[in-house]
C-alpha cells in the first residue's frame, strides 16, 4: 500500500510533497502532540493531526514517517508544505475529522495487509 | 546593578481557574508581603484586570507587568507583556478578535468576573477565556514584538500546553524573550535532556491560582531600575543585565 492508494480510496487533497506519492505505508498513529508522535510513531506510518504548524514535518522526518493526514480540511503552513515538499513527505488533507477518518485509513491499511 | 525579584506568572479571579480570592487587592496585597518588586499579570487570554494591579502596586512602589498568558492555535501557553494600557488595549482588541465565541460554563470552568478596588463584580467576560486563539504562535509572536511587547513560552518542561508537549521541539528561528520553567524541575536537569536550549535564558515563576502561591517561586532580575526596557535587557542578559534562577 503506497500513499496515492489512500489519496484514491479516501478522496484525499495533496497539499505538497506530491513527490512522496509512491511511499510506502505500513501502519498509522492519530495524535495531535508532537512529542507524543515523536515518541510513539514509527517508519513508514501515515499521521493523522489537526496540527498545522512547520514542526510537523521536522517530525515526520525525523520518524520517517510516509505522509501526513490533516482532518477538517485543514491546510499545512506555507513554510510546512515548503519543507514537506523538499522532502518528498506528502502533506495530505481530509474534510473528516479525525475519529472517522483514522476508522477507515485503519480498515483500509489492514485489509491491504 | 540592583537585585529584583520577580514572579512574571500569576492568575486573577478572571481566570476561570482563578481562586475566587485572587482580587487584585489580595494579589498585590500578597506580593508585597512575599518581597516581590516584580509582578507579571497573565490571565488566559485577557488582559482586562492588569491596569488596576498595576495602579495598586504602584502606590506599594512594585513594578507591575502587564499582559495575558496567551494560548496559540497549537494549544501552547505563551506569557504576553506590554509596557503601557495603550498597546496592551490594542493587544486585548487582537485577543478578542481571534478567541473562538465560545461561551463559558461557570460550573464546569469557573467565573470569569472583573473587580474593581471594592472587590466589587464590574463585568463578567462570556467567552470561555482557556479556548486557544484562531492564531499560531508565530503570528502571536510577531502580533507581540510589533506592539514592542515581550513574548515567553510558558512552563515549557510541562507535558501540557507547552511548547515542547504540543510542538515537539523549540521552533529554532522562534523569537523569545526568554523561556519559562514550572517549579517542579531544576534548569540543569530540564537541560540534560534539552541541551539545544542552552543558549536560552531561563524564568521561573508561581504561575499562583491561589493566593498563597503567589510569589513562592520567582526569578532574581539585576538591571539599574524598574522599568520595561530594563526587565526586557535583563531577559535578553543585555549591557550587564541578567536574570537567575533561584533553585
Amino acid at each position: 500500500m503506497i500513499v496515492r492508494d489512500i489519496v484514491e480510496k479516501l478522496g484525499l487533497k495533496v497539499c505538497s510533497g506530491e513527490n512522496g506519492l509512491n511511499r510506502e505505508i505500513e501502519g498509522g498513529y492519530t495524535s495531535d502532540l508532537l512529542s507524543d508522535v515523536m515518541g510513539n510513531a514509527d517508519e513508514n506510518h501515515v499521521w493523522v493531526t489537526l496540527q498545522t504548524h512547520k514542526n510537523i514535518m521536522a517530525i515526520a522526518s525525523l520518524k520517517e514517517l510516509a505522509a501526513i493526514v490533516l482532518v477538517k480540511g485543514y491546510e499545512p503552513e506555507a513554510d510546512a508544505a515548503e519543507q514537506s515538499n523538499e522532502e518528498g513527505i506528502p502533506i495530505l488533507s481530509s474534510e473528516e475529522e479525525a475519529f472517522e477518518l483514522t476508522g477507515k485509513l485503519y480498515e483500509i491499511i489492514n485489509q491491504a495487509k | 546593578m540592583r537585585k529584583y525579584r520577580a514572579d512574571l506568572h500569576t492568575h486573577t479571579v478572571l481566570s476561570p481557574c482563578g481562586d475566587l480570592e485572587m482580587s487584585p487587592v489580595n494579589i498585590v496585597q500578597k506580593a508585597r508581603e512575599r518581597g516581590i518588586d516584580i509582578l507579571g499579570i497573565t490571565d488566559h487570554n485577557s488582559t482586562l484586570h492588569a491596569p488596576l494591579i498595576k495602579e495598586l502596586a504602584v502606590k506599594e512602589g512594585m513594578m507591575v507587568l502587564m499582559g495575558a498568558e496567551v494560548t496559540t492555535k497549537e494549544e501552547v501557553h505563551c506569557l504576553c507583556f506590554f509596557e503601557d494600557e495603550e498597546k496592551l488595549s490594542e493587544f486585548q482588541k487582537y485577543l478578542d478578535q481571534h478567541l473562538p465565541k465560545m461561551p463559558n460554563d461557570e460550573n464546569k470552568f469557573g467565573y470569569q468576573v472583573v473587580v474593581n478596588e471594592k472587590e466589587e463584580i464590574i463585568d463578567e467576560v462570556e467567552c470561555l477565556l482557556i479556548s486557544g486563539l484562531s492564531q499560531s504562535i508565530e503570528e502571536i509572536e510577531r502580533k507581540v514584538h510589533d506592539l514592542e511587547g515581550l513574548f515567553i513560552p510558558a512552563h515549557i518542561n510541562k507535558m501540557m500546553n507547552s511548547i515542547i508537549s504540543q510542538l515537539g521541539f523549540l521552533p529554532p528561528d522562534l523569537n523569545v524573550d526568554a523561556l519559562e520553567l514550572s517549579h517542579h524541575i531544576t534548569k540543569e536537569e530540564f537541560l540534560k535532556k534539552n541541551k539545544y536550549l542552552s543558549k536560552y535564558n531561563f524564568i521561573k515563576s508561581s504561575d499562583a491560582h491561589y493566593i498563597e502561591n503567589i510569589g513562592n517561586t520567582w526569578t532574581n532580575f539585576f538591571m539599574e531600575d524598574l522599568s520595561f526596557e530594563e526587565v526586557r535587557k535583563a531577559l535578553r542578559a543585555e549591557e550587564g543585565r541578567k536574570i537567575e534562577l533561584e533553585e
